[in-house]
């Protein structure tokens, strides 16, 4: 019961660990090699949501000094996945465009039928 | 020559045959040029060396080029008298095999003469830089440029079994020296902190144990593939696919002797000849080379191929300069020191006399020899001397060596050993003799009897070497006192052992009592 | 060019200090005082000046005079370092733990002048291969991308900050997905794709884990980090070992550490000929530096290393990694593949060092990084001048190879002795360095399985030179004969570094020293 409480307590732990194992899963699983993009990019999307996570403070507010507020958020997090997003982003454009010359040269972006038919 | 310090001295023998490996290939379009180049290198590396004999002799010991690479690691040379007299040998052998070389490769018309004088060039640079290595690390990087440099000799013919005698040679040769000289030298270093040669041995103030002594040996003895002990020793029999100058100046001389004269002086330098005999760790070595000599001579009886027969013979030959080293006394050491002399001139003679047989008869197998001697009457006559000094009968050089070693082995106890003398012996009559028997006394095969047989020798470039060297087996018996002189100077005791003798000395002359422990 | 480059660079480089506000913009610009940021931003802008030009060699010269320039800053890095000690440089002005610092001490400066070095060794072989394996419209793009992965690595390996190396990661990452998937063989596609998996993976991994560092420490400087672990270690200690599973694994990744290497072998054997020995004698050298850094300068810093079941692991997939990796080189027919096979037993030996975690065990691992960059570096360049005139690096079509071309044989075989670790190559160096730091630690067995292992690779290698040595020259090998002398150049100066490396260790040898004096130096016990 108590491993519950914590869980839901912290449930946005619980959605990044399932985001990033569900996501670990689609790369390994699938074989097509659009879906290994798209696990992949749901899988680095937990770690935005970890590093989140981590600089919010509950109640606190954008770190703009103002007599009103004494509680800050810790904006360092979200400079930091700003960064990351935009590596994100480049991973997944240059991840499809090379599934996309993939598809042109063999026809197919089925792992399973590509390693059969060049023996890798 | 002596207008050169010592020092220069020992730097151009390294350098001379390596600059003749630099030369021979701008002279690839004139092959007198070429072997011109290889004779007088070969004269000049005489010279050179023989000009260091005094320098020894006066109890120097040069040193040279030594500079450090990292801890542990540097390169040096320093000479001292084993290996002096080792490069007396090779040096001395190189001229008489040049000859022989231009006889041989010219008379068998072989391909692709320059890359074997260049190969057998750097063998011999190697050879040298080995002889005078300052520590283990020099030794090995010699030991395994010698290896390199003889793999394209042994594959020389370029066939398909010159490519897999090669494989045999290199793998064998390579592997030991890398999965058991190379921790030998990491443990040496680990527990010494140096790598040094030291006049009686770097272990012997250490407090090293037993076990390591053991494990040591076992690793230095295995590792040195090049002395041949069972059961590394089918590399030997593999290299006798190259042409015959290679099997009789590498494999008879440079390169075997290589290998057991680098476990003399591990023996001698590293572990020091008390510390490793009063450790009592040596016991198995003695045991295990008694079987490998023994062993190698008896497949020696079996082996129909002439060249076959005779490796088989130096495999055996090696291991009693290896149970020299495992004795270790005095007179053992010191025999096996003379036995690298004696069996080099031996062997080379009876290898060279084979390449002689299959240039002018291309015979190469024992059974086809009847009556060879009647064709071939010089060679087969210096085939005779050379074999009687194999076997150790007077009066030539062979005996005197055996008769060090047996006294070594009474001095160490090990009667064992002196009996395991003996019996090779009689297995050295029973697979030389018959070649010569059958040679001279039988009719050569499809011969009617009584019809006169034309002598047909080898070119005389073939001839005279053999005859050279037939004759030194003779000058080495007389010259045996001598080489023993030579060989009294290795300081086998190293100064703190020869303080303690001196000092135990005193002591004796004070109790009048032989009781104080010097390792005597 | 290249000098109107420097002073624009410089400029700017003054320009950004002074805006940082802290009253600096007084003070006279002095070169050598922005080093370490010099020696990132002039590969960052040359890429992109290169990527608006349309003339393939007028880049490759660009390229060239780049490369040639780095290695120059590395050395004055060096001396620096060895003078007054640990560089730090405030990146815009903001003071470290709060700003980004790039950090120099004689560590990465090590790196650095490897990555350089390399770089510029490698630059010639690239005009006439990239003129085959790429068309023109394209090449000017190539060397642009070439010139980010160069910024990357140098860029990871410079900075203090532990969030700058992930995004300098995924610079030098992406760029060598774009160099592999402009390989001509269509395979490269799926090498290129199978990698981007693999290092995203791996470089997602690791930002995890400097999350949790973040998490826990509340900073992402490095030099940061390690003074606050200690205490945050003792304080909750899962955090902080979740934080090492989630870098050593994200990191193996990168570098290849058996079992994760399996994007290797297909990757460097389909990638252009010039991506091919840059990569392999670059890339995975920076990922061990990260190691290095993460493992020994803010783990073991503050832990005993023992208390962390990380050592055995590291021995256990090194030493799996030596023997499994080069038994798959034997039966590998293609030469390219072979190599790569080796290269993943030699990260093996790399990691026993780290495992070691003794003087002469790091120093082993260090010399080597610099050892089998030049090796591999040889061999690969060697291949790819085979490439480059036969056509294929098929052992089975190369019979003979070694008569129609002598002096490229000449250098494989001398690669190969070095992979072997005959004395007298750079690979004996690395090897007596190992071995006596097994045998110092006490693992005899250890010392005996590098040398075991080493044997493998004579067959390997042993078994193209028969090839090339005793077999007929076969029909393709007829096509044979030396490359161009750019290419020629670059093979005889990685070549003659093996050797020389092999021989005068005096300063690589002193050098590695030092850096394993200062890495393992702070070590808790």
């Amino acid at each position: 019961m108590q491993a519950l409480d914590a869980i839901v307590q912290n449930y946005n732990y619980a959605i990044t660990v399932f985001l990033m194992v569900s996501g670990l899963y689609i790369v390994i699983a699938s074989g097509n090699m659009i879906k290994k993009i798209v696990g992949l990019s749901l899988f680095q999307t937990s770690v935005y949501l970890l590093y989140i996570s981590a600089g919010k403070i509950l109640g606190g507010t954008a770190p703009i000094i103002d007599r009103n507020y004494t509680i800050y958020s810790n904006p360092l997090p979200h400079v930091l996945i700003l960064t990351a997003i935009v590596v994100g982003i480049a991973t997944v454009a240059l991840g499809l465009a090379i599934v996309a010359r993939i598809h042109e040269e063999y026809g197919t972006i089925e792992e399973d039928e590509i390693f059969k038919e060049t023996g890798l | 020559m002596s207008m050169f310090s010592p020092e220069t001295l020992l730097v151009l023998s390294l350098a001379i045959p390596f600059a003749a490996a630099l030369l021979i290939p701008v002279f690839h379009a004139s092959p007198n040029m070429r072997e011109a180049v290889t004779l007088t290198s070969a004269v000049l590396l005489l010279i050179t060396v023989i000009n260091l004999v005094p320098v020894v002799l006066a109890g120097g010991s040069p040193e040279a080029l030594t500079f450090k690479i990292v801890d542990g690691v540097s390169l040096g040379l320093k000479l001292e008298p084993l290996g002096m007299l080792f490069m007396l040998v090779a040096a001395t052998l190189w001229i008489i095999n040049s000859i022989y070389s231009i006889g041989y490769m010219r008379g068998h018309d072989e391909p692709r003469q320059t890359s074997f004088y260049v190969c057998f060039a750097i063998a011999i640079s190697s050879t040298m830089g080995l002889a005078m290595s300052k520590n283990l690390f020099t030794l090995f990087l010699f030991y395994e440029i010698l290896t390199l440099s003889t793999y394209p000799l042994v594959t020389h013919k370029g066939n398909n079994e010159a490519r897999n005698g090669g494989r045999v040679y290199l793998l064998i040769l390579l592997s030991t020296s890398m999965l058991f000289l190379l921790p030998a030298i990491f443990i040496t270093y680990g527990v010494t902190g140096t790598t040094e040669f030291t006049a009686g041995g770097i272990l012997a103030g250490s407090n090293v144990t037993n076990g390591v002594i053991a494990l040591l040996l076992a690793l230095f003895a295995f590792g040195i593939g090049k002395a041949g002990l069972m059961p590394f020793h089918f590399w030997l029999p593999s290299a006798m696919v190259a042409p015959t100058p290679v099997s009789a100046l590498l494999h008879a001389v440079a390169v075997v002797k290589a290998g057991v004269f680098t476990i003399l002086k591990v023996v001698i330098y590293i572990f020091g000849i008390d510390t490793l005999r009063m450790s009592g760790q040596a016991d198995w070595l003695i045991y295990f080379a008694s079987f490998s000599l023994l062993a190698a001579s008896v497949v020696a009886l079996s082996q129909d191929n002439l060249k076959a027969r005779l490796a088989y013979s130096t495999v055996s030959q090696l291991a009693y300069i290896v149970l020299g080293a495992a004795l270790a006394t005095t007179a053992a050491v010191q025999g096996g020191s003379m036995h690298i002399v004696m069996h080099a001139v031996g062997k080379i003679t009876l290898f060279m006399c084979a390449g002689a047989i299959y240039v002018a008869h291309h015979k190469t197998e024992i059974s086809d020899l009847d009556g060879i001697g009647r064709k071939m009457p010089f060679t087969m006559f210096a085939f005779f001397i050379a074999s009687l000094s194999i076997i150790g009968l007077p009066p030539f050089g062979g005996v005197w060596s055996k008769w060090f070693l047996a006294v070594g082995a009474l001095d160490a106890g090990h009667q064992f050993a002196v009996a395991v003398f003996m019996i090779s012996s009689l297995l050295n009559v029973a697979y030389l003799m018959p070649i010569v028997m059958r040679a001279f006394f039988r009719p050569p095969k499809g011969a009617k009897p009584g019809e006169p047989i034309a002598i047909a020798e080898a070119p005389l470039f073939c001839v005279i070497p053999i005859c050279m060297t037939a004759f030194g087996c003779l000058v080495l018996f007389f010259a045996a006192d001598s080489i023993m002189d030579f060989i009294k100077l290795i300081d086998l005791k190293g100064p703190a052992a020869s303080a303690a003798i001196s000092q135990s000395a005193d002591t004796i002359a004070q109790l009048t009592s032989g009781g104080v422990s010097n390792g005597r | 060019m290249s000098v109107g480059l420097l002073t624009s660079v410089a400029l700017a480089a003054g320009a950004a200090q002074a805006a940082g506000g802290h009253a600096v913009a007084a003070k006279p610009f002095i070169l050598t005082e922005h080093l370490p940021i010099l020696i990132v931003v002039i590969p960052l802008l040359a890429a992109a000046l290169t990527a608006m030009l349309r003339n393939g060699r007028v880049a490759w010269a660009i390229s060239l005079a780049v490369s040639w320039i780095l290695p120059i800053l590395a050395v004055m890095l060096i001396l620096q370092v060895e003078e007054k000690g640990i560089i730090s440089y405030a990146l815009g002005g903001w003071a470290p733990p709060v700003g980004i610092e790039y950090r120099v001490d004689i560590v990465n400066a090590f790196v650095l002048l490897i990555v350089s070095v390399v770089g510029a060794i490698a630059m010639p072989y690239a005009l006439r291969t990239v003129e085959l394996d790429i068309d023109e419209p394209q090449r000017a793009w190539f060397y642009a991308i070439y010139l980010l992965a160069l910024t990357g690595l140098l860029g990871m390996t410079i900075t203090g900050d532990a969030f700058n190396i992930f995004v300098f990661m995924e610079v030098s990452s992406l760029a060598m997905y774009v160099m592999i998937a402009m390989g001509r063989d269509r395979r490269a596609l799926i090498a290129a794709y199978q990698y981007l998996i693999m290092g995203t993976i791996g470089a997602t991994f690791y930002v995890i884990g400097v999350g949790f560092l973040y998490v826990v420490t509340g900073s992402l400087n490095m030099a940061d980090i390690a003074l606050r672990i200690g205490p945050a270690f003792a304080e909750s200690s899962p955090p902080v070992m979740a934080a090492l599973a989630f870098i050593v694994v994200g990191i193996s990744l990168k570098l290849a550490l058996f079992p994760l290497h399996v994007w290797l072998p297909n990757a460097y054997a389909f990638a252009p000929k010039f991506a091919t020995v840059f990569l392999a004698a670059t890339a995975t050298k920076v990922a061990v530096y990260i190691l290095l850094r993460f493992y020994f300068s803010i783990f073991g810093s503050a832990i005993s290393l023992t208390d962390l079941p990380i050592t055995e692991m590291l021995l256990i997939l090194s030493i799996a990694a030596m023997f499994i990796a080069s038994v798959m080189a034997i039966y590998e027919d293609n030469i390219e593949r072979m190599l790569a096979f080796s290269s993943v037993a030699q990260i093996g030996y790399i990691t026993l060092g780290i495992a070691l975690a003794n003087k002469s065990g790091v120093a082993g691992s260090v010399v080597h990084l610099m050892n089998h960059a030049a090796m591999k570096a040889a061999l690969f360049a060697a291949i790819g001048a085979i490439l480059y005139r036969v056509g294929t690096a098929r052992m089975s079509e190369l019979g003979g190879i070694g008569r129609t071309m002598p002096l490229t044989m000449a250098a494989f075989v001398i690669g190969g002795l070095s992979i072997i670790g005959v004395p007298g190559t750079a690979g004996f160096i690395s090897k007596w360095y190992l071995g006596v730091g097994a045998i110092e630690h006490g693992w005899w067995v250890v010392a005996f399985l590098i040398v075991a292992s080493s044997l493998i690779s004579i067959i390997y290698i042993g078994r193209f030179v028969e090839v090339a040595y005793f077999q007929p020259v076969s029909e393709a090998s007829e096509k044979g004969s030396d490359p161009p002398f750019s290419m020629m150049l670059s093979i005889v100066v990685f070549t003659a570094l093996t050797i020389y490396l092999g021989l005068d260790t005096a300063w690589s040898g002193q050098l590695a020293e030092k850096v394993a004096a200062v890495l393992v130096g702070g070590l808790a016990q």
